[in-house]
């Protein structure tokens, strides 16, 4: 990612920022808003309740002392608040960000071809009037007015906009780079685009709807968890509404005091979770926030929770598992021939050949013969570039033809000539694929002088990588062109549980079938047209940014940086979305076992005075107790907000480690906290004089 | 606590461990059709029975399709229970001529029977005659059994891990559990029983003369009956439902020590093997062991605790010198409302067991226990009857955690929640949240409603808190459907019989229908295979967090109402009464 991407994306919360979602969270106090939410709706009617109660004590007498209900409704207002405010923080985010792509989506001019003619003067119409299907010139200095399919030319294309990459990119008519986006600017020569989305349906618009979390639905563990969060306050509701009755029943038989509704009112926002209910949406809006961050736009929230359950992960081979291109690292000659001949040969055949793997070549006669570069010019040599159809390439020079190429191809070639092909040639061929290498015939004239051995490299740390990705219970599979010997060598080199080999677009299709079939989930890249179908079929399907239009659109997610590599910061993201629920609705409901420790001698000791004893914390008094279990209820809301928001530490180790782990943290954690919390607030409360 | 208590405690356990695992396998076998060698003799009575019922066996019915079988069942079941009292005085097998049961018991006692509660708002030998005893509640007694034994079928078909459309047959279901376990475990039971002395007859009574001279010249009217073959369903049923109003604490229910081991063997027996069934037949032993480890990890330490607590001394004795010892002389310990053959130990382990699974049978009055020792069993059942639970019932309310369970684990670990391999979405939450909320609702508002109404109150023996404890027993009872009662609270009134008539039903079909809701549902997923990322479905850290969930939800639903009964009666002075 380009370093001001970074900056642009990563933005931490500045004051204004701050100060302006404090403000979203006060006008988000209403009913309306907060019925969305059982739990936050739960606290906000025992908010007014309290609040009437307080200021009917306030006139009268009332069930309580005035300042004790004013002080629980006052702390439960605030409750609401602190959890209007997560979610307002994490909005704020994607919000600086919709900012910024917003001021990309300026209205421009676009040129529209009557009837697709170029030779015809284009109309000109404002952008935002333009409709699917409408044809548009672009020239050097306009921005691209929608998104579209170039069906005609060849441009320079600045897409920093989108990508935060400076470097411009080429797009040209049929083929995978023909896609262009609306907003993007042409730097040089022209294109002509047919669009395929209509306003408001671009690509932008989409992207700055996510990041707003403005179509954000709920996701289908969101909405399971809000079930058991629902269910959970309702037992709760109906615990604290007949300790009413009960209390009545004790006071009648003892002659004690009934306990005080607001006691009640707090003892039901304590028990219910409050906690994750508060920071549930904004954990959900963060973790889409976190994908953008890593530059990755998906079209959903379903998509990226789904990324956490993925279980097998296609990689293609190129550009993901290997460096993009294969490099020579041995000459291998026949008997009797030299090898610095060979290297010579190919040397010859390879100083035209700008591809990688000519260049290789180059590199290692040099290295190993110190061959230097020569110009073919000075040597009267015509250069035959590589076609799918020769599968070869060579020089021809005065004094005789060189090619280099596919075994076979060159075999051809020299027996065409009248040559032999030694059969020691086979032998070798055979082992250098063996070992998962790729070798180039070289022969020069009629005899054939022996191999170029062309070998994948494989990326830095990607063996790691896959260590911890089974570790996690996450099989790869490798997808690849090569042959079953090639890529059975390099899956082995690289390590992963499986390879795909001599894959086309339908056995890669039927790959992914068949693992859904088996009840696996699904997570691969692609690019091209032809992985559209295969996008559209795996569970999760990123798309290149580079890619075509009909891959993007087949995908579930788009990587503005285009490296396959993230799919696996993805399934992390993915994971850590819904680490951070569970840890939180976990530490949610382990809390409660304390805030009862809390509130219950409180509220019984008005009718049994022994069961005083039952307060381990000691605290000040009755009312104390509750207001320093409701403050700590509401406190631990904004505590939590950068947890919610940065989301619990992810580490690649198997499901019986880190449920272990979490369990310990936020289980354990959130029974012993909140004793020491409260007892904490119940000191300070004391030093205010409240007791 | 005595050596000899220890000693049963353990010979409990490994007697257990012993037979669970064979009959779950057993258990399996019937349901998958597939009954064994020993098993296969009664296929034909099987068939027979199917045949002349008409009902087509090969028929899988839908998860909507087997409720309405199950509840049309329950329905017919609840009617005939409720016109056999009704019409007892006009029917035969009457010999003591016993008139008609009052409406509201008779009301109380269908339900209780078909829902496998077993609460009794009736005393057996003084209200009901041998006709509706047998045709009436020995019948109930297998066919409640074998009702919750099926939906367990049904559950455990659904977790299968290959996708499936239907969940078995009810009818066949039905019939496999009562003809191929129930039927031969109850008659092996009743033999052995009756070799201890538990009667079996069809007389009505019989007449003793007084050993004692003072009384000479009057006689001694001793009830008999068909109790053996009954004692032993209601044992191995976890039904409850005693033959004589004080239960096993009956001398010809529960004659000797051995009697007792094995009637208390016979409760436990059938639930523990459930975990093993479930091993079997979704081929997950790793998990079985796990929900069983989590149930022994729930009873034995409240069982042990509640025993110390009987075989101590009352706090109402404060500081007073009282020998509460065991020793040649006495039994020790806090002996009221105990048997003297059986003790304290042997009294409060029963007590943890009965209420550990939905049973109910009792061997002493709870009433009587200490406020802690009577708090154990209060507790066991506000666990949701879950450790050990009631046959089938017991396993298929575990799942019910297990899932609330594995789905905050599931997410914990970065997945969505699975069961066995099965994705957890929001219609399994919703059913799971219904299933473990009901129960607890209807404990509470029932309670609520008693100590809130002067008719309610008028239920209640003592005051205070241990009135409410009175109360809160009965509908923890009623609600969670275990049957043993608190003794002192008068469930024979209209309003206290007709709320916990409601509350039986509540707890059966409130946690029933929604388990075969959710059958429906997981039948029809497949299952993921298990993986390094998976979360592990047995060891000890899904058992800590499997315990965990359970305690957590009991206590966070009932410590309030605990806190106001028992634990007040504990920590202050006075005890019964005012």
């Amino acid at each position: 990612m380009a370093a001001e991407t970074k900056a642009r994306m990563g933005a931490g919360f500045d004051a204004s920022s701050l100060w302006a979602s404090l403000d979203t969270a006060v006008r988000r106090l209403g009913p309306v808003r907060q019925a969305r939410n059982p739990v936050m709706f739960v606290t906000w009617v025992g908010a007014a309740l309290t609040s009437v109660l307080g200021f009917h004590a306030l006139a009268r007498e009332g069930d309580a002392p005035p300042w004790f209900a004013l002080s629980v409704a006052a702390t439960l207002w605030f409750t609401v608040l602190f959890a209007n405010f997560a979610e307002a923080l994490a909005e704020s985010r994607g919000r600086a960000q919709a900012e910024a792509l917003r001021q990309s989506r300026q209205d421009t001019i676009a040129k529209v071809l009557v009837e697709g003619r170029r030779d015809v003067t284009p109309n000109r119409i404002p952008s935002r009037h333009l409709v699917k299907g409408q044809v548009v010139l672009v020239e050097a200095g306009d921005l691209v007015p929608c998104d579209g399919e170039v069906i005609e030319g060849l441009a320079s294309v600045d897409e920093s906009a989108i990508t935060g990459e400076s470097a411009p990119v080429l797009r040209e008519s049929g083929g995978d780079r023909s896609a262009v986006t609306g907003g993007t600017r042409v730097l040089s020569d022209w294109i002509v685009v047919r669009c395929t989305a209509g306003v408001g349906h671009s690509f932008l618009d989409r992207m700055i709807a996510l990041v707003e979390g403005a179509r954000r639905g709920k996701t289908p563990n969101e909405i399971a968890l809000g079930i058991l969060l629902s269910g959970l306050s309702i037992v709760f509701l109906v615990v604290v509404a007949t300790l009413l009755p009960f209390s009545h029943y004790a006071a009648a038989e003892s002659g004690g005091k009934v306990v005080s509704v607001t006691a009640l009112v707090a003892l039901l926002v304590c028990l219910i979770p409050t906690t994750i209910g508060g920071l549930l949406s904004a954990i959900g809006i963060a973790g889409m926030d976190r994908m953008v961050q890593r530059n990755v736009i998906a079209t959903s929230g379903r998509a990226v929770e789904a990324a956490g359950d993925v279980d097998v992960l296609l990689l293609d081979k190129t550009g993901t598992i290997t460096l993009g291109n294969r490099q020579a690292v041995e000459f291998v000659a026949l008997d009797g021939v030299l090898e610095r001949e060979l290297a010579d040969a190919a040397q010859l055949a390879s100083l035209s050949d700008e591809t990688p793997e000519g260049r290789s070549i180059v590199v290692l006669a040099k290295s190993r013969h110190g061959l230097r570069e020569r110009s073919l010019q000075s040597l009267r040599a015509e250069f035959l570039a590589f076609s799918a159809h020769t599968r070869m390439s060579g020089v021809d020079l005065p004094d005789g033809s060189i090619r280099k190429g596919a075994p076979d191809a060159v075999k051809r070639w020299v027996l065409a000539q009248g040559g032999t092909w030694p059969g020691e040639t086979d032998a070798l061929v055979q082992r250098i694929a063996k070992g998962g290498g790729t070798p180039l015939a070289v022969a020069r004239g009629r005899s054939v002088l022996g191999l170029v051995h062309l070998k994948d490299v494989l990326k830095g740390g990607i063996r790691e990588r896959f260590a911890e990705l089974r570790r996690m219970g996450i099989r790869t599979v490798m997808i690849t062109g090569d042959n079953a010997y090639t890529a059975a060598a390099i899956a082995a080199e690289a390590g992963v549980d499986d390879y795909l080999a001599e894959a086309t677009p339908e056995r890669k299709l039927e790959l992914i079938r068949d693992y859904q079939s088996r009840g696996h989930l699904v997570a691969m890249t692609g690019d091209g047209t032809n992985d559209a179908p295969a996008l559209a079929q795996a569970d999760v399907a990123v798309a290149m940014n580079t890619g075509t239009q009909a891959a993007k659109e087949a995908g579930n997610m788009v990587d503005l940086d285009s490296n396959p590599t993230k799919l696996i910061e993805i399934v992390e993201t993915g994971k850590q979305m819904l680490m951070t629920r569970g840890a939180l609705t976990t530490f949610s409901v382990s809390n409660d076992v304390a805030k009862y420790f809390a509130i219950l001698p409180a509220i019984s000791v008005g009718c049994y005075p022994q069961l005083a004893r039952l307060d381990v914390m000691r605290l000040g008094s009755p009312e104390s107790a509750v207001l320093s279990a409701v403050i700590f209820n509401a406190l631990v809301i904004v505590v939590l907000i950068p947890l919610a928001l940065r989301g619990v530490e992810f580490r690649p180790r198997a499901a019986a480690e880190v449920l272990r782990r979490n369990l310990l943290v936020y289980g354990l954690g959130g029974l012993v906290v909140p004793f020491v919390g409260i007892k904490l607030i119940d000191l300070a409360l004391a030093a205010f004089g409240i007791e | 606590m005595s050596w000899q208590s220890l000693t049963e405690v353990a010979l409990l356990v490994v007697l257990l461990l012993l037979l669970a695992p064979p009959l779950g396998r057993h258990l399996a076998r019937v349901y998958a059709g597939e009954p064994g060698r020993i098993g296969r003799w009664l296929v034909p009575v099987e068939r027979a029975l199917l045949r002349g019922a008409g009902v087509d066996a090969t028929r899988s019915m839908g998860w909507r399709e087997y409720a309405l079988a199950m509840l049309a069942l329950q329905a017919v079941g609840i009617v005939a229970l409720l016109a056999l009292q009704l019409a007892q005085a006009w029917l035969p097998l009457n010999a003591r001529g016993l008139p008609a049961v009052p409406w509201h018991v008779a009301l109380n006692t269908a339900v209780s029977f078909v829902t496998n509660t077993n609460w009794q708002s009736y005393s057996g030998e003084v209200l009901l005659g041998h006709l509706v005893q047998l045709l009436g509640l020995t019948v109930q007694n297998f066919v409640s059994a074998a009702t919750g034994m099926a939906v367990l079928a049904a559950l455990l078909r659904a977790l299968e891990p290959e996708p499936r459309e239907g969940l078995g047959n009810f009818w066949v279901d039905l019939v496999r559990g009562v003809v191929h376990v129930l039927l031969p475990l109850s008659l092996v039971l009743a033999v052995a029983l009756l070799s201890q002395g538990v009667v079996q007859t069809l007389a009505s009574s019989m007449s003793n003369a007084w050993i004692d001279p003072a009384l000479a010249g009057t006689v001694q009217e001793s009830a008999l009956g068909p109790v053996a073959s009954q004692v032993a369903i209601k044992q191995l049923g976890t039904n409850g439902g005693g033959f004589f109003g004080v239960n096993s604490a009956h001398p010809f229910e529960n004659p000797t020590p051995l009697s007792n081991f094995l009637e208390l063997l016979a409760i436990l027996l059938l639930p523990a093997a459930a975990c093993f069934q479930l091993a079997s037949s979704v081929r997950r032993p790793a998990h079985g062991r796990a929900l069983l480890a989590a149930m022994f990890a729930l009873f034995l330490p409240l069982a042990l605790f509640a025993m110390r607590v009987e075989s101590g001394s009352s706090p109402a004795f404060g500081g007073a010198p009282v020998d509460a010892q065991a020793s040649e002389l006495q039994s020790g310990g806090n002996m009221e409302g105990k048997e003297t053959r059986l003790g304290p130990g042997e009294s409060a382990l029963w007590a943890a067991a009965t209420t550990a699974t939905s049973s109910g049978s009792v061997n002493a009055m709870h009433d009587s226990f200490l406020p802690l020792g009577g708090l154990v069993p209060m507790f066991l059942m506000q666990l949701g009857e879950v450790a050990f639970g009631g046959v089938g019932s017991g396993l298929y309310g575990m799942v019910l955690f297990a899932l609330v369970a594995v789905f905050l684990a599931g997410l914990m670990v970065g997945r969505t929640p699975e069961y066995l391999g099965k994705k957890l979405g929001a219609f399994e939450m919703q059913m799971t949240s219904v299933a473990i909320l009901l129960p607890s609702v209807a404990v509470l508002i029932g309670t609520a409603l008693v100590v809130a109404t002067q008719a309610g109150r008028s239920s209640l023996q003592e005051h205070g808190a241990h009135g409410f404890s009175e109360a809160l027993y009965a509908f923890s009872s009623a609600g969670n459907n275990n049957g043993s009662a608190f003794g002192g609270f008068d469930g024979a009134r209209p309003l206290a019989d007709v709320l916990l008539a409601l509350a039986m039903l509540v707890g059966r079909y409130g946690v029933a229908l929604p388990v075969l809701a959710l059958a429906g549902s997981l039948a029809k997923k497949r299952a993921v295979p298990p993986s390094p990322g998976t979360l592990p479905d047995g060891g000890v850290s899904f058992v800590v967090l499997l315990v965990g969930v359970i305690v957590l939800v009991g206590a966070l639903n009932f410590v309030p109402a605990l806190a106001l009964g028992p634990v007040a009666e504990q920590m202050g002075s006075s005890v019964h009464g005012r």
